[in-house]
């Protein structure tokens, strides 16, 4: 295959910046020295490719990949949309994984000391292929939220983390959803991290009617983006001489 | 008014949080519920190359290791030929080798390891070749956006003296940041790579 175009430079005003204070766990972490501008090499343009022989069956049923003696408690829920990117392209047969706490807001992990019971039929992660078209879908239960300790009295927004690929390496990206409605998500520091508002109205996903299924489960439509890339014309400096 | 270009926009990165491992690395917190754990395992006894383990601990400003970090590698094989549809080098795949390794660091000591081979020289940008290098992504709790790096190997002197990418790095001190050293434990060749958020040794991350 002939290379395609390089990728559109990461938006560094609308993801969040290393340094939020208001999420304290940033204090130590953050780097600050400037970062290094990298144009891409292949190193930065190929990644690790996965195949549908490497999932079960059950990989994308939260509701039934970890049950034991019966369903999970809790509202029951499809999440599900395309994984597109700048241009507007679907990312086909890229790999998404999702993790989230159980109804009442408590992660199955053992750093995990709220007060809310575990359930005993409920894992909380899950992994799909988006198909052709970059589709995807999962069944899970509806996730609780959980308090920090960001400040005295500080909440999570309900949510689901997500894990994503891309055909590049320089895509990979880890993003969380929120749900249309919910009071907590403005006053979350880690929500708040991100310094374009409009940046976070894309990851509050709305209650989608046409794809519930009547009388058994809702639908929620979360569409992702990952970075486009130009067309080849008129650049050949990757290749050279 | 102008016509609007209608792109996209970029769906804004998050942190992975102190639960990350339940996502993606499920086993470290003791529970199977896939058959297989993506990345666990880089190399089989087919794949070609010369056996390497890289560890390190990743550090916080205050020199403490990180214990919740996860790491990803991606890297060529021995050829250095990377397992994608795009590279077009005209170099051998290596069916056996993948090139990409996930792992979390040790929760009690920080410790992370990858068991993998050592990669061979990749054609980089004007043809220029990049020394051998393993490309690292690292996310946790109080990162908000994924760390991009690049580990290259200590006994690569003249490579990496030519390497199109440590020379940009202009403060020439900061290159060492980048660079793993080889040692021989018992028959085995372990690379160290310790990864300063924050601080004087703090390592250089790119924006790629
Ligand atoms: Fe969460």
């Amino acid at each position: 295959m002939e290379p395609k175009g390089e990728y559109y430079q990461l938006d560094r005003l609308l993801h969040p910046p290393a340094l939020a204070p208001n999420y304290k766990t940033d204090v130590t972490r953050s780097y600050k020295y400037a970062l290094l501008s990298l144009q891409n090499s292949l190193s930065e343009m190929t990644g690790p490719v996965f195949g549908h022989n490497e999932l079960g069956p059950l990989d994308n049923d939260l509701i039934r990949n970890y049950a034991k003696d019966g369903d999970p408690i809790g509202q029951r829920i499809i999440v599900h949309g395309r994984v597109l990117d700048e241009n507007g392209r679907p990312v086909p047969n890229t790999l998404l994984e999702f993790w989230q706490a159980n109804a009442g807001g408590r992660y199955r992990h053992e750093k995990d000391t709220y007060l809310a019971p575990i359930d005993p039929n409920f894992g909380g992660c899950g992994r799909t292929l988006t198909n052709e078209d970059g589709y995807y879908f999962f069944r899970t239960i509806k996730s609780g939220s959980y308090p920090r300790r960001n400040f005295v009295n500080n909440w999570r927004p309900a949510d689901i983390h997500f894990s994503i690929f891309g055909p590049a390496f320089a895509q990979r990206l880890i993003a969380q959803m929120y749900f249309e409605g919910d009071p907590l998500i403005w006053s979350c520091p880690i929500v708040r991290a991100i310094p374009d508002d409009e940046a976070i109205r894309a990851l509050i996903v709305p209650l989608d009617m046409n794809a519930t299924v009547p009388l058994d489960c809702r639908a929620y439509k979360f569409d992702i983006v990952l970075r486009g890339r130009r067309s080849t014309m008129f650049e050949n400096r990757l290749e050279g001489n | 008014m102008v016509q609007p270009l209608n792109y996209l926009r970029e769906t804004a990165s998050q942190t992975a949080g102190l639960y990350v491992h339940i996502g993606l690395i499920p086993k470290q917190v003791g529970f199977d519920i896939f058959e297989n754990q993506l990345g666990e395992t880089m190399v089989t006894p087919q794949t070609k190359g010369e056996r390497i383990t890289i560890e390190g601990r990743v550090f916080d400003a205050t020199g403490t290791p990180l214990c919740d970090v996860l790491l990803e590698i991606w890297q060529a094989n021995a050829e250095g030929r990377y397992n994608h549809p795009e590279d077009n080098q005209d170099k051998p795949v290596d069916p056996d080798f993948r090139g990409w390794g996930r792992i979390g660091s040790h929760f009690d000591t920080g410790v992370y390891r990858f068991e993998t081979i050592k990669p061979g020289v990749v054609r980089g940008r004007n043809a220029r070749a990049m020394a051998p290098h393993i490309n690292f992504w690292i996310v946790a709790r109080g990162i908000n956006i994924g760390l991009n790096t690049r580990m290259y190997f200590s006994d690569e002197t003249e490579a990496n003296a030519k390497d199109p990418v440590l020379n940009l790095i202009e403060l020439k001190k900061r290159r060492q940041t980048l660079i793993a050293d080889r040692q021989e434990r018992d028959g085995e060749v372990v690379y160290t790579f310790d990864i300063h958020l924050q601080g004087d040794q703090e390592t250089v991350f790119f924006d790629i």
